[in-house]
């Protein structure tokens, strides 16, 4: 392959990319167990990030797979659970892998219900699961208590048939429009998700009543909804960002980031025209506003496929369009919000007219980052993102983590070794 | 004595920046010697050689930034430190009160300005290629400042660039004149009607100062870069830069500044002087004409815009050794009074300059006259009472700014020469322009008053002759520069040549019947 | 742009490096986008594979 056909190809490859991107229509369009939907069968379980071990898990990740162990009934105490783990009897793989996303430990198993996300324009599906439980018994910080297990019991009992039933009512529910006019309302749907899980909370309200007749169970499920969970839509918009996503893997001679992951320990990014490959470097720590009683000392590093939210050209990258992010994240004003979009710019293919921000001119989010414009500005894409605590379950913070650059230049050789001149 | 070094992680910033930095840094109390520098190889080892290198600043990458302070205490070097901080955050508000954050790559810039015609590139070497090559693919033309490409991919890039009838001035171009607007180290020269192609940046600016002080001015002056026309280049943008002024209606004469010419290319050359159809004068420091060549050869810079002004408007000129020889047969006089009133003299000349092109004019100038000239530069050997020295040359310049940026270097050395019993006389240039030093001519006065003292002490004399590349528009000021070395004690010429057949006068006062005529 | 044309237009120039001849074309009255120009990441290598695989 010669100089000239490779840069042609590379070109015009990252418009094709960008052009998938911005075209991407996903919807909701049901809810379906992780063993049918992903064939996720035996004691497997994916995770957030690129591959990892029982042995080097974070202290979150540990946490939630002892849940996800307990809930599957593959043990019955935590300490059996762990020893499982330890075992190598449990077949650990990204959610990545399998056309799945999942916050923060994104730890998913066979019996929990996911959903569903169409993009019926460019034919892809993607997956994450349901936000779930109260503060500080939450699965995907690391909690494995009873009121975590009960919990994800009503979430697979109650919770997902009843949106499953919606749905065939309804008909799928559009989250390009839906997202698109949360930022025009101030989210950046990474760590600012408040108007999208009001919209989403609106568009479900009517639609459950009428397909709930038990009272008990209709109160729970819109409480579910509605109380105390400003961050409901996250699951929502990666799925919908992992959706777009898809549909530039493997895209041959394209050098946009497909995916960004971190597992708690290793940061990791894949290459459309790269395939499955990972390039991976050490997890970041996030730098950040603590919860009152907590501090940098008590915190995990970087965890989560949600920066899969900043690889679609959002979260981080559309910062100028979320005022109340900075204050989330401890970003320094407004103007270095903005300044951040404008220099995400430096790196992307282009801009994505589905998401216009006010305050570049209407201008879409910087979108398709492009990994010979990294390693060229030695720009990386901040990811604004929750803190977890190291071992203690919770969340404790949120902030703004920077990756680390190598895994973008490893990717850059690794690209031209595949595409010789 | 305090030793302390910082590092500033992925934070770049350009060679005038930093040394604009390190100067603030310079002044403050205390501090003995100050460097704000890129950590590159030849960086660290300029750092070790200073003696200011620390285990803090080992690691630094030429990603990185290292600011090293050597101070009478551990106070002032941390105060040099804390002020190095203030100095880069003044220029970090000063362009975020504008408002607009700067591009970081050629291809940002060009949204911002989707109709730029011209790409101005100084970064390293390196690098400047391939920025060079990716703005003629985008139809910009290339000012390329940057030195250290090499000769295959100037070729390539010049190739390119001919294909799409573009300018690519340089690599190695200081200076260019488009449209009355000067690019890189520039003097305020008006528009005229007299166009220069140029392969030495200040050899351009000798000429268009001479213009200047003739009451003319350049319509363009096109840098085509040291090498283009060496046999291998074989003259690519030169032939380009000819056929631009020859269709260009503002542009009645123009003057071709150059070093000598490759014997395969000078065919082509003749050619396309000949194809003009306006008049032209060759200035190809180091070469004869051929008998028929085309266009009126001279052989100095001075001589260029002499005669380009007398082609320009129809006069006859014929070159003289000095413009007003009566004063200068005064000044001898005056020199030869204090002789003899007893000082020695030593043997040589020293030269000791700053742009190359004089350097290179004031050694052919002073070898018919003097028999052969030391130099470091031209193949020349390094022993002989006379010596020229280009100080601009890579092995003054390794990991330190040009002496035109900083002064400093060549301010030493003239205060050392005061102190040699063999320098009898010291040759200087000065130039002035946009982009260069605010006030050249302070530092180098100094060290002229102090040599002169040194050697006044010592029994010796030893005598100063300057000229200087400027106009009056210039930032530094024609007069004010001048004033300041005369006040100094140096005796200051119209010219360079000028400045070194004076020279050749002082050191050989038998060559004046010759040179001054008769009386 | 043509050789013959940009010898009648206005410069609209981009400068890559020096910041100070940015400055003093601005003060020529020039228009001048000064680009924020660092060296990329890694070693010559890199950039060499970064000129390698730009857009044609």
């Amino acid at each position: 392959m010669s100089a000239a056909s490779v840069s042609v190809n590379i070109g015009a490859a990252n418009r094709e990319a960008l052009d998938r991107l911005c075209r991407a229509r996903p919807a909701w369009t049901a809810v379906r167990p992780a063993g049918e939907a992903l064939g996720l069968t035996g004691q497997s379980l994916l995770h957030a990030g690129p591959p990892i071990g029982w042995e080097r898990m974070c202290g979150p990740m540990r946490g939630a797979v002892v849940a996800a162990v307990l809930y599957e009934g593959w043990a019955t105490a935590p300490a059996d659970a762990e020893r499982l783990a330890a075992s190598g009897e449990i077949a650990f793989a990204p959610c990545h892998s399998r056309g799945a996303v999942g916050p923060m430990a994104g730890i998913i198993s066979p019996g929990t219900p996911l959903l569903v996300v169409e993009d019926p324009i460019n034919k892809t599906a993607a997956y994450s699961f349901f936000g779930d439980g109260p503060w500080g018994h939450q699965l995907r910080f690391g909690a494995h208590g009873p009121e975590t297990l009960a919990g994800l019991r009503w979430l697979r009992d109650v919770a997902a048939p009843t949106f499953q039933a919606v749905l065939e009512r309804e008909g799928p529910i559009d989250l390009a429009s839906l997202m698109s006019q949360a930022l025009s309302m101030g989210d950046e749907m990474h760590m600012r998700n408040a108007a999208a899980t009001g919209l989403l909370a609106r568009a479900l309200a009517a639609p459950l009543a009428g397909a709930v007749s038990n009272q008990k169970d209709l109160h729970a499920v819109l409480r579910f909804v509605t109380k105390d969970n400003d961050q409901f839509f996250l699951s929502w918009a990666m799925c919908a960002a992992k959706a777009a996503a898809r549909s530039i893997e493997g895209l041959a001679g394209c050098t946009v980031v497909s995916t960004m992951a971190r597992n708690g320990v290793d940061f990791g990014i894949r290459v459309a025209g790269l395939g499955d490959r990972w390039f991976t470097g050490p997890a970041s720590v996030v730098a950040g506003l603590y919860f009152p009683g907590f501090a940098a000392a008590d915190a995990n590093p970087d965890v989560g496929d949600s920066a899969i939210m900043e690889t679609y050209g959002l979260g981080g990258m559309a910062m100028a369009a979320s005022p109340a992010v900075q204050k989330i994240v401890g970003a320094k004003s407004f103007a270095d919000a903005v300044a951040t979009s404008r220099s995400m710019a430096e790196i992307c293919v282009g801009a994505n007219p589905l998401f216009p921000l006010a305050a570049l001119d209407g201008t879409g989010t910087p979108t398709a980052i492009d990994i010979r414009k990294v390693a060229r500005t030695g720009l990386v894409p901040p990811i604004n993102t929750a803190i977890a605590h190291r071992s203690a379950a919770r969340m404790i913070g949120a902030g703004i983590s920077t990756p680390p650059l190598q895994p973008f230049v490893d990717a850059l050789v690794a690209f031209g070794e595949a595409y010789p001149a | 004595m305090a030793l302390r070094g910082v590092v500033w992680r992925s934070t770049y910033h350009d060679s005038m920046v930093l040394m604009r930095i390190a100067e603030g840094l310079r002044a403050r109390p205390g501090v003995r010697e100050a460097a704000v520098l890129m950590g590159t190889a030849a960086n660290h080892a300029l750092l070790a050689a200073a003696g200011l290198a620390t285990p803090d600043v080992a690691d630094a990458t030429p990603g990185d930034l290292i600011i090293a302070v050597d101070a009478g205490d551990a106070l002032q070097a941390q105060a040099a430190l804390d002020a190095a901080k203030g100095l880069f955050d003044e220029r970090r508000q000063a362009r975020e009160a504008t408002g607009q954050a700067l591009p970081r790559t050629l291809d940002s810039a060009l949204r911002q300005l989707p109709d730029a015609n011209l790409a101005a590139i100084s970064i390293p070497g390196a690098h400047a290629a391939v920025e060079a090559r990716r703005a003629l693919k985008q139809g910009l033309h290339v000012f390329l400042f940057s030195d250290n490409v090499p000769l295959e991919t100037e070729v390539e890039l010049k190739r390119l660039a001919v294909e799409k009838r573009l300018l690519c001035m340089g690599p190695d171009c200081g200076t260019a004149y488009l449209n009355g607007v000067g690019l890189g180290f520039a003097n305020v020269v008006p528009r005229g009607r007299i166009g220069c192609v140029a392969a030495s940046g200040t050899g351009l600016q000798a000429v268009a100062s001479h213009l200047a002080a003739l009451g003319e001015g350049i319509s363009h002056g096109i840098g085509v870069g040291g090498r283009d026309l060496s046999a291998e280049v074989g003259g690519l943008m030169t032939f380009l830069a000819l056929d631009a002024l020859r269709a260009d209606a503002a542009t009645e004469v123009v003057v071709l500044i150059s070093k000598p010419v490759a014997p395969s290319v000078m065919p082509r050359l003749d050619a396309a002087l000949r194809a003009l159809g306006k008049p032209v004068v060759v200035c190809c420091l180091g070469a004869s004409p051929e008998p028929g060549s085309a266009g009126t050869w001279v052989s100095t810079l001075e001589d260029a815009a002499h005669a380009a002004a007398a082609l320009a408007s129809g006069r006859v000129w014929a070159a003289r050794a000095f413009s007003d020889t009566e004063a200068v047969r005064v000044l001898l006089a005056r020199l030869a009074a204090e002789a003899g009133r007893g000082a020695r003299r030593g043997e040589g000349i020293l030269g000791l300059y700053t742009g190359g092109t004089l350097a290179h004019e004031t050694t052919l100038i002073l070898e018919p006259l003097l028999g052969t000239i030391a130099a470091n530069f031209g193949g020349r050997g390094p022993g002989g009472p006379h010596k020229v020295l280009d100080l601009g040359a890579d092995e003054f310049t390794a990991g330190r700014p040009h002496p035109m940026i900083d002064p400093s270097g060549r301010a030493a050395r003239v205060s050392e020469a005061g102190r040699s019993a063999k320098v009898s006389v010291l040759l200087l240039d000065l130039v002035l322009g946009r982009a260069a030093h605010d006030d050249p001519a302070a530092s180098l006065a100094a060290a002229i008053r102090d040599a002169r003292d040194v050697a006044a002490r010592d029994g010796r004399t030893l005598t100063v002759i300057a000229s200087i590349v400027g106009t009056e528009r210039d930032p530094q000021g024609l007069r004010a520069q001048t004033d300041a070395l005369e006040s100094a004690g140096a005796i200051v010429l119209p010219s360079n040549a000028q400045a070194a057949r004076f020279a050749a006068l002082v050191a050989k006062p038998e060559l004046a019947p010759a040179m001054l005529g008769q009386r | 742009m043509s050789l013959e044309t940009v010898l009648g237009q206005p410069l609209r120039v981009i400068n890559l490096g020096l910041e100070i001849f940015a400055t003093e074309l601005q003060a020529e009255g020039a228009t001048v986008v000064h680009v924020d120009w660092r060296p990329p990441a890694g070693d010559a290598a890199i950039a060499a594979l970064l000129a390698r695989l730009d857009d044609e």
